[in-house]
């Protein structure tokens, strides 16, 4: 122990029971209704609009509510959703091929290794689609059949074809589909956008939230914005880790701040690491790229048999002499294992010295993902038709030929299945402030698959959130609070003085400088697979780093101004913290599962071992204060209509 | 590699820019462009000077934050986002004139931070398919012909960048609009609101500050999406027959 306290359980009091096909249809019909009439009366503050938190505003505004939202970019077509390129699984059965609703349910509960929510993960599956249906009707160009029909394919390594997409831009299609929803909502003026506002900390007043103290990014104007209730739909925090694939201003901090103010932070060890980005080429590198997982349809994955051929031209290798390890070690899966197995295999290789590619820091890492036989079986112009736009990008980045050199590829951090704390209405700990997105923690267990991401984003934002928020309005309006309410000044104040605290230490090192070291603390010691020792002595140096961090970081600039480095300041400081709870969190939970690999825990072979007598329970951790030790509230999972097994993929 | 970079700074809106001259060593063909401005901003920082103020979020060419006139031209060299712009587009030795996106729409707002705000706001006049959630008809009940399907992808791939109104002499934002008009007018969904929205959309161009279409095609050349110069004539011609309708 040592590293937290225990709390008492945690029970999710509003999932339904029954069967668990009826839950959703039961819930909806037991929230309350709010008469249109009051409506206008009450108000809602929607942090970020990606695809969670536009399909949200867009949907609560046309009901006629009185709407706020904030985005730190300049427009909300730019949330970092609009980069998602594979596809949004629904469950069509377009193709006849024994798709369902169940069968949607029973994957996304498996592939996230029985550590996500059934409830939840039912009501996603029963609503995927109509997703499709809402998307459709609002002009998304997705792919179609020369019968005018809706084209799907399989991805991921499900055995369905399920997952609709437009080209390899789907995110942005969807995004620009719900942006364009928000801006009617605005220019009828139900909802107000605040660009370039950046959230800063909740307001939480008589044990409610009500409101958000924001930062105009432009002007540095300290903010007061007061609700009825506040939504966070600020996206994943993968960016503890400073390189990943998602945006650059990516960050945890509206999250964070819910937490320090008592909502709870469930599974924030839970990252998924893909398996097909674009390797490291140097120190310069500010994010890593991903290549659609796609690929790995007709992509052969491999490394040379012996390290001494490593930094030849892999054209040279002859075929005797490559190992195409995933066909190796899972002839039934080979290149389609899940993410989580071919991610590992890929590090496993590279690390035994196999790696390809340049070295950085006296390592290669990476491994070809070869086409030569695709082009030779269907031409390179099949390849590229269906890759051409995945095949440019790689060449602008890299400045090679994919199509005449295999292309290099090694896993990296890309999504984050831990988040707040909700429960089945998607509210927090903390009454009156609502998660939706990849901001919260429900819906995918320890790994999720690929397309169900952007599929959760828009199902809370279109269908979930619309209804679970009007129960809570139902006793609304709240008695209004001021400007001079305790709590808000608290939450003002403190934004006031971390700001100035920043702009005043004028130390040595810039925040970029941090991040990166915290980002190499994180990857080494809490990445893709994690052991106790690594785990403690990762938590002895961020905490030594944090220190540090206060004492001699450099921000230049003024508050009231544009000022990026202050930005970055803020978003660092509580990167710390969240980092430091995540290997908390890791160092707890003794199982491999997911896209968590403890080394202390496999099976002979080597592959990932879970413990469900122990570990089917969430846990959901308590703010203490800083310094202080997290507390543990586990809920456990229960799983009624669906049974635990372990997987294989062998 | 070593480059010299002159750059426009200006500390707000309101204040006078100038172009400031910095140099910066080491730089790596693998290199991003803006990877080599982060590396610059490291060291302004280190020595006391305040970062240049630029934007960027996906780094891969698909969320239309970045945007630079790099050597007089939007985005640079190559017809791509600046952040997809490597420093393998250079040489050794090289200088570069680094400045924010030129057009009276795009008020600076700190050295190469522009504000967009405009092209927001013509969405908001009529660049949606006007659905009320949970109200969508089955999404087979209406078939799209492949290949209106395809066209209409391919011009709803614009990223809202902006590079098109700051590489147009005249600031118009023709190519933007009509590739928004077009894409919506491609579908059966599109096609109620197909008059109003036009009209609506223009006027509000217009009201922003953008320029007119004089057919130079700058706009095209610069496309980081090579949105096609003839989703303006659809644009014109949109308009003309929502004229011609009584709009
Ligand atoms: C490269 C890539 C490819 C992907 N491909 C797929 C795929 O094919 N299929 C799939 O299902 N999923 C995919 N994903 C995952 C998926 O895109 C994301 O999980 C999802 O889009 C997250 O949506 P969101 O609305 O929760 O958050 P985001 O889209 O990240 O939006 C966050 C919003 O919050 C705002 N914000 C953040 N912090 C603050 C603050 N403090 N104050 C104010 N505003 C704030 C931002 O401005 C933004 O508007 C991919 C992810 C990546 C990185
Ligand atoms: S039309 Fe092209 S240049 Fe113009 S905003 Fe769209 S993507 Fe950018
Ligand atoms: S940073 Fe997103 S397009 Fe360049």
């Amino acid at each position: 122990m040592g590293y937290y306290t225990p709390g008492e359980p945690l029970v999710d009091g509003k999932a339904p029971d029954g069967p668990v096909a009826e839950r959703w249809q039961n819930r909806k019909f037991e929230a309350r209704l709010v008469n249109p009439a009051n409506r206008r009366k009450l108000s809602i503050i929607i942090v970020g609009t990606g695809l969670a938190g536009a399909s949200a505003a867009a949907t609560l505004g046309e009901a006629g509510y009185n709407v706020k939202t904030f985005c730190y970019q300049d427009s909300p077509r730019r949330a970092h959703s609009i980069a998602a390129q594979g596809g949004i699984n629904a469950a069509k059965n377009y193709k006849e091929d024994g798709d369902s609703v169940h069968r949607l349910f029973y994957d996304t509960v498996k592939g996230g290794d029985y550590r996500s929510r059934e409830s939840n993960v039912y009501r996603l599956a029963e609503v995927s689609t109509n997703i499709i249906d809402q998307c459709v009707a609002q002009g998304v160009p997705f792919a179609r059949e020369y019968g005018g029909l809706l084209d799907n394919r399989s991805f991921g390594g499900v055995q369905v074809s399920r997952t609709f997409y437009a080209r390899g831009q789907t995110g942005q299609q969807l995004l620009i589909g719900a942006y364009q929803a928000l801006e009617r909502q605005i220019s009828t003026g139900t909802v107000s956008m605040f660009t370039r506002h950046e959230m800063l900390e909740l307001i939480v007043a008589d044990g409610k939230a009500r409101g958000i103290i924001a930062r105009d990014m432009v002007t540095g104007e300290i903010q007061t914005h007061l609700a009825d209730v506040v939504v966070i739909a600020s996206g994943g925090y993968g960016n503890v880790f400073y390189l990943s694939t998602n945006a650059m201003g990516s960050n945890v901090t509206a999250a964070w701040r819910a937490h320090r103010k008592g909502a709870y932070m469930a599974n924030p060890c839970y990252t998924q690491i893909h398996p097909t980005c674009i390797p490291v080429s140097g120190s310069h590198q500010s994010k890593l790229t991903l290549m659609s997982e796609s690929l790995r349809n007709d992509g052969r994955i491999w490394v040379p048999k012996n390290q001494a051929d490593c930094d030849k031209d892999p054209r040279d290798i002859p075929e005797e002499d490559r190992d195409y390890y995933l066909e190796r070690i899972y002839p039934s899966f080979g290149n389609l294992v899940p993410r989580d197995i071919a991610s590992r295999a890929a590090k496993n290789v590279c690390d035994e010295g196999r790696g390809v590619g340049p070295e950085v820091d006296g390592t290669r890492r990476g491994v070809y993902l070869d086409f030569a036989d695709a082009i030779d079986r269907l031409g390179r112009d099949a390849v590229a038709n269906k890759y051409g736009n995945l095949f440019d990008m790689y060449a602008r980045i890299t400045g090679e030929d994919p199509y005449a050199v295999p292309m290099r590829i090694y896993p990296a951090v890309h999504y984050v299945m831990g988040g707040l704390w909700v429960d089945y209405d998607l509210q927090s700990t903390i009454p009156g402030l609502f998660v939706t997105g990849e901001a919260n923690f429900s819906d995918h267990g320890a790994n999720r698959l690929g397309a169900s991401a952007l599929m959760q984003g828009l199902a809370d934002g279109y269908f979930v959130l619309p209804h679970t928020i009007r129960d809570y309005l139902a006793d609304g309006p709240f008695e209004p609070i001021g400007e001079d309410h305790p709590a808000v000044v608290e939450a003002r104040e403190s934004v006031r003085a971390r700001t100035e605290h920043f702009l005043s230490v004028n130390g040595t090192r810039s925040v970029d400088s941090y991040h990166r070291e915290l980002g190499n603390i994180m990857w080494e010691y809490c990445g893709m697979e994690r052991n106790e020792t690594g785990l403690k002595k990762a938590i002895d140096l961020i905490r030594g780093l944090r220190d540090d961090y206060y004492r001699n970081v450099k921000v230049l600039g003024a508050s009231e101004s544009l000022n990026q480095s202050l930005e970055k300041a803020h978003r660092v400081a509580d990167f710390f913290e969240l980092g430091e709870l995540m290997c908390v969190d890791a160092l707890n939970r003794r199982e491999s599962c997911g896209g968590h690999f403890r080394s202390e825990s496999q099976t002979e072979d080597g592959e990932a071992l879970r413990h469900d007598e122990e570990f089917a329970y969430v846990a959901a951790w308590e703010w203490a204060g800083l310094d202080e030790k997290p507390i543990l509230h586990k809920e456990d999972l229960v799983y009624t209509a669906i049974e635990m097994k372990q997987r294989s993929y062998k | 590699m070593n480059v010299t970079l002159k750059i426009w700074r200006q500390p707000d809106a309101a204040s006078e820019g100038a172009i400031h001259t910095y140099e910066v060593a080491d730089v790596s063909p693998d290199m991003s462009f803006l990877e080599m401005l982060d590396v610059l901003n490291e060291q302004l920082n280190d020595r006391g000077e305040e970062p240049v103020a630029f934007e960027s979020d996906c780094r891969e060419g698909i969320c239309g934050n970045c945007g630079l006139m790099i050597n007089g031209e939007a985005h640079g060299p190559e017809v791509t986002t600046t952040c997809q712009l490597h420093m393998r587009s250079f040489t050794d030795g090289d200088t570069i004139t680094v400045e924010p996106w030129r057009a009276d729409a795009f008020p600076v707002l700190k050295d190469l931070v522009v504000d967009r705000g405009a092209l927001d706001r013509m969405i908001q006049a009529g660049g949606y398919i006007s659905v009320n959630t949970g109200s969508a008809p089955e999404a087979h009940s209406v078939p799209v012909p492949k290949d209106d399907a395809d066209r209409a992808f391919n011009v709803a791939t614009c990223i809202g960048c902006g590079a098109c109104v700051a590489a147009c002499p005249n600031g118009s934002a023709s190519l933007f609009l009509g590739a928004k008009v077009t894409h919506l007018g491609l579908l059966p969904q599109g096609q109620p609101e197909r008059d109003e929205r036009v009209v609506n959309m223009v006027a509000q161009h217009d009201h922003e500050g953008f320029g007119g279409c004089t057919n130079i095609g700058a706009c095209t050349a610069a496309c980081p999406k090579e949105i096609p110069l003839d989703v303006i004539s659809q644009l014109n011609k949109d308009l003309r027959t929502a004229i011609k309708h009584g709009h």
